[in-house]
């Protein structure tokens, strides 16, 4: 067990550096000159005024000392917390806009992950040697899985908020209303939250009910069940045996699904203007706002890796393979 | 001369019948029909179309029709000719970003996976890393950083992050293969090792590479949608993702014009699932056991 979790924790922590080393490396690696075409964003073209800015920015990047020193400052400034200042949301610091949005997408992401994982794999069990829902689940899990995240929520607000009316067609919460601890205002909340919510919840249904469903069925085909069949063990207890073995690959599955779905989550705000990260990642790439942009992915990486050692704790806990130091939960 | 000639035969045999129930396999049919469909009206379509997707040629607002089939923009732009070379930019990305993302991921593979030893433990560590990096993310950051955005290095960036699945798979794979007595002669004919991993290795997984390339491609044509939609699309084409975002940006939602953003994402989901079920019968094909005879 020590040995999994040092490997992981090596690559979580590898993982997290190359993070920051891109960050730190694409705006300076890449054609162009950021600081130009934030000047001329903003439309500087008194020549004197414009120098001022361009060695003020320079300053803020840190440009005027040498690479590697630059490199040193950035981890030393990113260790105490400052990721910079925010352009779009001025005066405010990068840290605090971001937080501010975390709480969103953290109530978008985990309930819609989570279900989806339980109840697609649920479906997925279910399906497997079932002639009559294998023939439904089987094709829909697969339109599922080719939908664009950005079309299906659009398909949401049209028919759930357009044409119906059900649902509002975006914010987090009305502009009526302002941020209380309020019974009033949790309904509103949870009145803006059921669209996205829903929009993440079936685009994910669909990969993992397949991926169970296969999984089940070559259990099933395995020497344990045959075995216990010919014991004449009862069909239930075969497949629920057959369902806790294919538990384990989609755990792991779980961990690396991770990306795509935050990924999917950015695109399904951006459609419904939901104020977490992704509206937040709209409108820093519509302002460049490069440090706000960055500061983003890397919050991003850090609570992926964080949701990456969680699944591979539950893991060890699940499978007892991993604990004894056997075979299994290979890294 | 005889013997050399006895072996080729085999490999044909083999291959005409994997033909033979691929083309008797219903979801490769449907599958192939729907990316192949597509495909012909992306590369055909432009030709029969005058002028550029973006020209306002038509009333504004106006619903599908005989002149417009798919109706016109908030602007007056016809939707079809848009769709068009939607299409034809978003197979481009997917067939690139696939080639891309699949020669990474097989050298990758097979290096670590033959070589074994230092090499594999800093490449298996490389795998998991861009593996555990929440892809889209990473993408958007680097491509908002572009200036000038074309389909080519969108395929390229997509390509570049796409193949660790691939390369985990492929190592996996040749671990096993490795030792196989078969191997082991050709390393005693003086083969090299480019030689025996292309020769003697790679063959024995042909038919999940063919599956893993259709992933891959329609991931790639996901992916390229996704960064569209978030403005980050080409910046001097049309695509499936950027016609979603413009019928978005235009509030086309409150407007009621479902022609302009329904068509793209159907298309973008038609390929992509129709890409995965032609998987689902390759799989078949290749795997007798799967086969329904």
């Amino acid at each position: 067990m020590g040995r999994y979790f040092r490997r992981k924790l090596l690559i979580y922590g590898v993982t997290f550096f190359i993070a920051v080393t891109i960050n730190f490396a694409v705006p300076r690696l890449m054609p162009g000159d950021p600081v130009a075409r934030m000047l001329a964003r903003n439309a500087v073209s008194n020549p004197e005024s414009s120098e001022a800015l361009r060695s003020y920015f320079d300053n803020l990047f840190g440009f005027d000392v040498p690479l590697w020193k630059q490199y040193l400052n950035y981890w030393g400034a990113l260790f105490q917390g400052d990721l910079g200042v925010s352009i779009f949301a001025f005066p405010s610091t990068v840290s605090s806009v971001v937080l501010d949005a975390l709480p969103y997408t953290l109530a978008l992401l985990l309930p819609s992950i989570l279900l989806s994982w339980i109840v697609g794999n649920g479906l997925g069990a279910m399906a497997a040697r079932n002639k009559l829902l294998d023939n439904t689940v089987l094709p829909v899990g697969y339109i599922l899985t080719a939908v664009p995240y950005m079309w299906l929520a659009i398909l949401l607000v049209w028919a759930g908020g357009v044409i119906l009316g059900w649902f509002p067609v975006a914010g987090g919460y009305s502009f009526a209303l302002t941020p209380a601890p309020t019974w009033t205002f949790f309904v509103d909340l949870l009145h803006h939250w059921f669209l996205p919510f829903l929009s993440l919840f079936v685009v994910a249904l669909g990969g993992w009910a397949i991926g169970m469903r296969n999984l089940v069925i070559y259990e099933l085909e395995s020497d344990y069940s045959n075995y216990l069949q010919a014991l004449g063990a009862p069909r239930r207890l075969v497949r629920r045996y057959a369902f806790r073995n294919a538990m384990l690959p989609q755990i792991s599955g779980l961990a690396l699904q991770l990306g795509v779905v935050v990924g999917g989550a950015l695109v399904t705000e951006a459609v419904f203007a939901y104020p977490g990260l992704g509206s937040l990642m709209l409108n820093a790439i519509q302002n460049q706002d490069f440090f706000l942009l960055q500061g983003i992915l890397l919050f991003i990486v850090i609570g992926v890796l964080i949701f990456n050692f969680l699944a591979d704790v539950v893991y060890v806990l699940v499978d007892p393979r991993t604990r004894l130091g056997l075979e299994g939960g290979q890294s | 001369m005889t013997t050399s000639v006895t072996p080729d035969a085999d490999v044909i045999g083999k291959r005409s019948e994997h033909l033979y129930f691929a083309l008797r396999n219903p979801k490769v049919v449907i599958g192939l029909t729907i990316v192949i469909g597509l495909l012909l009206l992306g590369v055909i379509g432009p030709f029969f179309l005058s002028g550029s997707p973006n020209e306002y040629v038509g009333p504004k607002s106006e619903a599908p029709s005989g002149e417009f089939w798919m109706g016109t923009t908030y602007f007056g732009q016809d939707v079809f000719a848009q769709f068009v070379h939607g299409l034809r930019s978003s197979y481009v990305v997917g067939g690139l970003g696939a080639l891309i993302a699949f020669t990474v991921g097989l050298s990758v593979g097979f290096t670590a996976g033959y070589r074994g030893g230092l090499v594999d433990e800093f490449l298996n560590m490389l795998t998991n890393v861009v593996l555990v990096l929440p892809a889209l993310a990473v993408l958007i950051v680097i491509s908002s950083y572009l200036e000038v955005r074309g389909i080519v290095s969108q395929a390229i960036i997509i390509g570049l992050f796409s193949w660790p699945w691939v390369a985990r798979a492929v190592r996996a794979q040749t671990f096993t293969l490795r030792n196989r007595d078969y191997v082991d002669l050709a390393k005693l004919t003086g083969k090299r090792a480019p030689q025996i991993i292309v020769r003697e290795i790679m063959p024995n997984m042909a038919s999940y590479l063919l599956m893993s390339v259709i992933l891959l491609f329609g991931g790639a044509i996901l992916f390229a949608a996704m960064l569209d939609f978030i403005g980050l699309g080409p910046t001097n084409a049309v695509s499936l993702g950027t016609m979603m975002q413009q019928a978005m940006a235009w509030s086309s939602l409150h407007l009621g014009l479902w022609w302009w953003f329904v068509p793209p994402g159907m298309a973008i989901t038609a390929i992509v699932g129709a890409l995965y079920i032609t998987n689902v019968g390759l799989d078949e094909v290749f795997n007798p056991k799967l086969r329904e005879m």
